[in-house]
C-alpha cells in the first residue's frame, strides 16, 4: 500500500504524463464528467462518474479495422494496425472495471479480436474507490464491490490523501514509475474508508434488488412473459441504453470509400435497432418488443448462461438515468424476476 | 485459420456458372492458385466487395476439392447483386472458415442419410454431398431429396443428374412446385415429398431450405416417426464478424456464426424461436 498526498496529485499526474498518455475524468463545459487526456492544469472530476463508460478505451465507439485499394479487377488488403502505445487511465470505478471483464469474456475468448487485445494489454488501469455511491446504484447486486474495485491499481480517496494499491505487475510498475512522490500507505485508514462506503451501500434503495428468477437456464421460463408487451410499450428504440452501458458489446462492420480506397471500420450498434437483424429476405426481430426482449434476456439470461452465471450488467445506473421514457434493467429485473414483487 | 480476425485474403473469381435465373456459383481461388483455406462441410465464409458490405455464405464445395473453392448465391441484396454483375478475373476478399459442421466425421459415419433441400438451399449441403462422394465407403445410402420452383430454379441440375444419379447407393428424387412443359418428374412441394417417399426411420437426416419449407418437413418427418435427434439443419441469421462477437446472430445461449450455423432439432428446441 502506498499513499500520495492530495497536495500532490498533480504532481503524479504530470509524472504520469510524462511517459504515457494519461486519462482521467474531468467536468466538460456542461459541467458533466468524461475522460479526457490529461494536460498541465487539468482537474480531476468530483462527480460519482462519467456520462460514457470506460469501454471507448477498449472498445472504442468507432475504429478503422484495414483498407482495401481497389484498381479495375484487382484488390489490395492494406493492414493499417499501428503500433500501439501505453496508456493509463485514472479514476475507473469499479462498475465500470468490472464491465472490462464482461468485454474480455467476447473479445479475448477465441478467435480473440486482436484490435480490443492490443488495446487491453497496453492500458493501465487505475480504479478509484466510490466514496458517495448514488441511489442509481446497484453493484452489489451483481457481487462487484463499489469500496473495492478491480484494475491495475486501486485508488481510495481519505483525508488529504489517496491510497494506492497494486493488483497486478501492470500496475506495480506504474507505482514504481512514480515512487519519488509516495509514501507508505495506510491501511487503516483505506478500511475507514470502505466501511463508509459500504455503510452508505447497504442503505441504497437499489442494493436490495435480487436476481433471483433470473439467469442461468431460464430462457424458457422467461421469453414468452407478456410483461415484455407492457415494459416495451414507450421504447422508441433510440439506443441510449446500449450507448452508455459499459457491456454493450455488439458492433457494425461497414465502408466507407475515401475516393482513394476504402476503408473498413467497425462501429458501435444497438439490438434495440430494426435493421440490427435485417436481411435480403427478412427480420428475425420485426418488432421493438422482440428488440428490447433480445437487449435483457441477454445481459440477463443469455450471457449468464454462457459465463458461468455471472450476469451481462454491472449495476452502474447510467440507463436509469439516461432512457428517454424512463425505462431501465431495473425494472425489467422487477417485473421478470422472482422475488421483487 | 487465418489468426488476425476480420483481416481477410483476396481470392480471385475464376469461372463463373449461372445455375438459375437468379442463382450464380463462383469459384474463388488463391491468387497463386489453390484453395485459400481448409474448411469442412457445412462451414461458411465471409465473402466481400470492398465498398459495398461483405456477409456470410456457404462454401458449396466438397473440402476433398484440392483445387478450388466455389460459392453458390442467390441475387437478392446489395452484394448479391454486385457478386452476380461480376467477370472471371475479379478479385473479392474472403475470410473463414466460420461454424459448426456437419458431423461427417463422426456422427454421420456409417450412417445411411437423407438429404433435404429447397432451393438454394441445397448449396450448404452440396459440400456434404460431394463430400460422402468421395468417401463412398464410409457411409450407407444417401437419399436426396430436392425440390425447386421451377425445373429452371434447380440448381446444380446438371451434377445431379450426370454424377449424383450415377453414384452407386445414391437415390435422387427430384420436385418442382407446379407441372410444367418438358418436365415429366415429380410435382408438389418438399415436405409433401418426403411424406410419399416415406423414408426408413433408421435414416440421418440433413435439411436445408426456406424456413416454411423447414417447418412442414420437419413436421412431417415427426408425423412418420422421425426423432429430432436425427435432423439437421443450417441456418442463416445476418452476420458481422463471423465469430461471436459482434451480437448479430444471437438466438438464446448460441451464436449462429460459431455455434451453428448447423444445428441438430433437439438443440434448437432449446433456443427462443426466433430464426
Amino acid at each position: 500500500m502506498k499513499k500520495l498526498s492530495s497536495a500532490k496529485l498533480n504532481e503524479f499526474f504530470a509524472a504520469i504524463a510524462a511517459s504515457k498518455a494519461l486519462y482521467l475524468p474531468v467536468d466538460n463545459k456542461s459541467g458533466k464528467a468524461e475522460y479526457k487526456k490529461w494536460e498541465a492544469g487539468e482537474e480531476m472530476s468530483k462527480a460519482l462518474n462519467t456520462v460514457r463508460s470506460a469501454k471507448d478505451f477498449f472498445f472504442p465507439q468507432t475504429e478503422n479495422l484495414m483498407e482495401f485499394k481497389m484498381d479495375g479487377k484487382r484488390v489490395e488488403v492494406i493492414d493499417t494496425r499501428a503500433e500501439a502505445e501505453d496508456f493509463v487511465i485514472f479514476g475507473v470505478r469499479a462498475c465500470d472495471a468490472a464491465s472490462f471483464k464482461i468485454l474480455d469474456s467476447v473479445y479475448l475468448v477465441d478467435p480473440v479480436d486482436s484490435y480490443y487485445k492490443t488495446r487491453r494489454e497496453h492500458g493501465v488501469v487505475v480504479t478509484l474507490a466510490c466514496g458517495k455511491p448514488a441511489e442509481t446504484c446497484f453493484c452489489k447486486v451483481f457481487g462487484i464491490d463499489a469500496a473495492d474495485p478491480a484494475g491495475d491499481v486501486t485508488a481510495w480517496e481519505t483525508d488529504g490523501a489517496y491510497m494506492l494499491r497494486a493488483n497486478t505487475e501492470k500496475g506495480e510498475a506504474l507505482l514504481d514509475s512514480v515512487g519519488a512522490l509516495l509514501e507508505e500507505g495506510d491501511e487503516a485508514a483505506v478500511a475507514a474508508a470502505q466501511a463508509k462506503t459500504r455503510e452508505i451501500i447497504e442503505r441504497l434503495p437499489l442494493s436490495s434488488l435480487s436476481t433471483e428468477g433470473l439467469g442461468v437456464g431460464k430462457t424458457a421460463e422467461l421469453f414468452d412473459r407478456p410483461e415484455w408487451k407492457t415494459l416495451s410499450e414507450a421504447c422508441l428504440g433510440c439506443g441510449t441504453c446500449t450507448f452508455v452501458c459499459p457491456t454493450c458489446q455488439c458492433y457494425d462492420v461497414r465502408d466507407f470509400d475515401t475516393g482513394n480506397g476504402i476503408k473498413r471500420f467497425r462501429c458501435w450498434d444497438s439490438c434495440m435497432y430494426s435493421d440490427f437483424t435485417l436481411m435480403a429476405h427478412g427480420n428475425s426481430r420485426n418488432s421493438q418488443v422482440e428488440r428490447f426482449r433480445q437487449r435483457f434476456m441477454h445481459k440477463l439470461v443469455y450471457y449468464p448462461d454462457r459465463n458461468n452465471g455471472t450476469f451481462g450488467c454491472v449495476g452502474c445506473g447510467r440507463c436509469l438515468s439516461r432512457c428517454p421514457i424512463s425505462m431501465n434493467i431495473v425494472k425489467v429485473m422487477k417485473t421478470m424476476g422472482g422475488k421483487n414483487k | 485459420m487465418n489468426t488476425e480476425t476480420l483481416i481477410p485474403y483476396v481470392g480471385i473469381v475464376t469461372e463463373i456458372t449461372q445455375q438459375t435465373p437468379d442463382v450464380k456459383t463462383f469459384r474463388v481461388e488463391a491468387p497463386g492458385g489453390g484453395k485459400l483455406f481448409e474448411h469442412k462441410p457445412g462451414q461458411c465464409a465471409m465473402l466481400s466487395v470492398p465498398g459495398i458490405s461483405e456477409a456470410m455464405i456457404s462454401i458449396t464445395s466438397s473440402p476433398t476439392n484440392t483445387e478450388y473453392m466455389e460459392f453458390s448465391v442467390k441475387k437478392c441484396g446489395c452484394l448479391t447483386e454486385w457478386l452476380h454483375a461480376m467477370e472471371v478475373g475479379q478479385m473479392i476478399t474472403v475470410r473463414g472458415p466460420y461454424g459448426r459442421h456437419f458431423p461427417v466425421y463422426d456422427e454421420l459415419l456409417g450412417k445411411d442419410l437423407l438429404i433435404i433441400a429447397g432451393g438454394i438451399g441445397l448449396a450448404p449441403v452440396r459440400s456434404v454431398i460431394n463430400y460422402v462422394r468421395d468417401n463412398r465407403d464410409k457411409f450407407g445410402t444417401v437419399d436426396i431429396v430436392y425440390g425447386s420452383r421451377s425445373k429452371d430454379d434447380l440448381v446444380y441440375y446438371k451434377e445431379i443428374v450426370e454424377e449424383w444419379m450415377q453414384t452407386e447407393g445414391f437415390n435422387v428424387h427430384l420436385t418442382i412446385d407446379n407441372p410444367q412443359e418438358g418436365w415429366d418428374g415429380h410435382v408438389g412441394f418438399v415436405p409433401n415429398f418426403v411424406k410419399e417417399l416415406n423414408p426408413d426411420l433408421k435414416k440421418t437426416v440433413l435439411m436445408c431450405g426456406p424456413p416454411i419449407m423447414i417447418k412442414f418437413t420437419l413436421g412431417g418427418l415427426m408425423d412418420l416417426g422421425f426423432k429430432k435427434e436425427q435432423v439437421y439443419t443450417t441456418m442463416e441469421l445476418r452476420m458481422k464478424c463471423g465469430i461471436g462477437k459482434c451480437g448479430r446472430c444471437n438466438i438464446g445461449n448460441k451464436y449462429v456464426c460459431k455455434d451453428g450455423p448447423v444445428f441438430r432439432f433437439d438443440e434448437l428446441d432449446e433456443l427462443p424461436s426466433e430464426y
